[in-house]
């Protein structure tokens, strides 16, 4: 089974985030910060990850470029999820290597279908 | 607010006229919920009411129940098979027989509804640029529905609509943001030309056209309709062109005007 890292300091978003993404077929496991998650990448490297943006100790971004400069961290689909909507922040998530952008609110079938793009991605 | 079955078949009825669209029986519900709002709209307080109003309807109300009644949801790149055989399969052949006439290459989406299809095929024109080589194209988007139609001219787009089926990379490329909302850019919105039609009367102001989406809109018509509905299509076509359908529509045993391609069951090319 293909396996999602969910990363958010909301526990609610942590819930209903991991509801939508076992239903697509992943088995899920959370962390509540960028650290937190870089930690767990070390030990066992996810298929997916799906990270929100403003977190305490290791924002979303610094987690991202974090991982990406990694030895094997180059591999797991990254999608943004957060508040943050500009321009701006989607082209900088972009940048520093996420492969898809979810702006804050989505529903289930957006969640969705970021994930059907990531698959071709 | 219930509705008696003889009302459900006068609205129907006028639904029927007005758009081709053939209702079921069983769809009171959707009836009722899209009316609904119509109604308070116009002051009308009952179904009855207004299944007699549409006797001798002014042209607003008209359009109105109209454009209630065929306006469906939509999302960019939409199935997305369509839009992969269309830049792998339809804008290389067809500009390819263009490039040799000379001729601009025309698209036409025949069913525009509130603009993420032509929106899609247009992103679609511009990141295939290499094959197209400096040919000129243009999409002309119509729809029977003046209210989605407005929206689609408008190309703006709440948050949660761009979102769906639109990449990130996408949306930062080909729209801007405006407050909450997104609108599609200038180099977007100039490839497109709106006009409302209706599939069932002329489609001569369509001009000649290569490329033709026209999908989950005959679904609603009956055989006859549907026939001569592809007939008129055929004769806007160039021989070259390619016709896309939804992806629950066949042509089997309704017009000899199309085959189906090898590459895909609902993606047709006209016969000679």
């Amino acid at each position: 089974m293909k396996t999602c890292l969910i990363v958010d300091d909301s526990s609610v978003i942590r819930k209903v985030a991991r509801r939508i993404i076992e239903d697509i077929g992943y088995e899920v496991d959370e962390a509540e910060d960028g650290r937190e998650a870089f930690e767990k990448c070390t030990q066992s490297m996810p298929d997916a990850i799906l990270v929100d943006w403003n977190m305490p100790v290791m924002t979303g971004l610094e987690f991202v470029k974090e991982l990406r400069s990694y030895i094997g961290g180059e591999s797991p689909k990254i999608l943004f999820c957060t508040t943050e909507n500009d321009v701006g922040h989607i082209a900088m998530a972009l940048k520093a290597g996420a492969n898809e952008y979810m702006m804050k609110p989505f529903d289930r079938e957006i969640m969705e279908s970021k994930f059907r793009d990531l698959d071709q991605k | 607010m219930g509705m008696q079955q003889q009302t459900y078949n006068a609205i129907a009825r006028f639904v029927a006229q007005e758009s081709g669209i053939k209702l079921s029986d069983g769809k009171a519900y959707m009836m009722e919920s899209r009316l609904t709002p119509v109604m308070s709209e116009f002051g009308i307080s009952s179904f009855e009411h207004l299944a007699t109003q549409l006797m001798a309807a002014t042209s607003e109300l008209r359009q109105a129940v109209v454009d209630a009644m065929t306006t469906n949801e939509s999302f960019f790149f939409r199935d997305r098979t369509p839009f992969d055989l269309f830049s792998n399969v339809m804008l290389p052949r067809v500009a390819e027989a263009k490039r040799a006439n000379g001729q601009p290459l025309r698209i036409w989406c025949a069913a525009a509804a509130t603009g993420q299809e032509p929106y899609s095929l247009a992103i679609s024109v511009l990141e295939n640029q290499t094959v197209l080589d400096g040919l000129d194209v243009s999409i002309l988007a119509t729809d029977i529905s003046q209210a989605a139609l407005g929206t689609a001219e408008s190309g703006r787009y709440t948050q949660f609509e761009v979102q769906r089926g639109l990449s990130a990379q996408r949306l930062i490329t080909h729209f801007d943001q405006e407050g909450g909302a997104w609108r599609v850019k200038p180099h977007l919105r100039e490839l497109i030309e709106f006009k409302e039609l209706n599939l069932l009367k002329s489609l001569h102001q369509v001009g000649k056209v290569d490329i033709v989406f026209c999908r989950n809109v005959l679904i609603y018509f009956d055989v006859e309709t549907k026939a001569q509905v592809l007939g008129n299509i055929r004769k806007q076509m160039s021989n070259t062109g390619y016709l896309m359908l939804g992806a629950a529509e066949t042509l089997v045993g309704v017009t000899d005007h199309f085959l189906p391609t090898a590459e895909h069951q609902n993606l047709f090319q006209p016969t000679s």
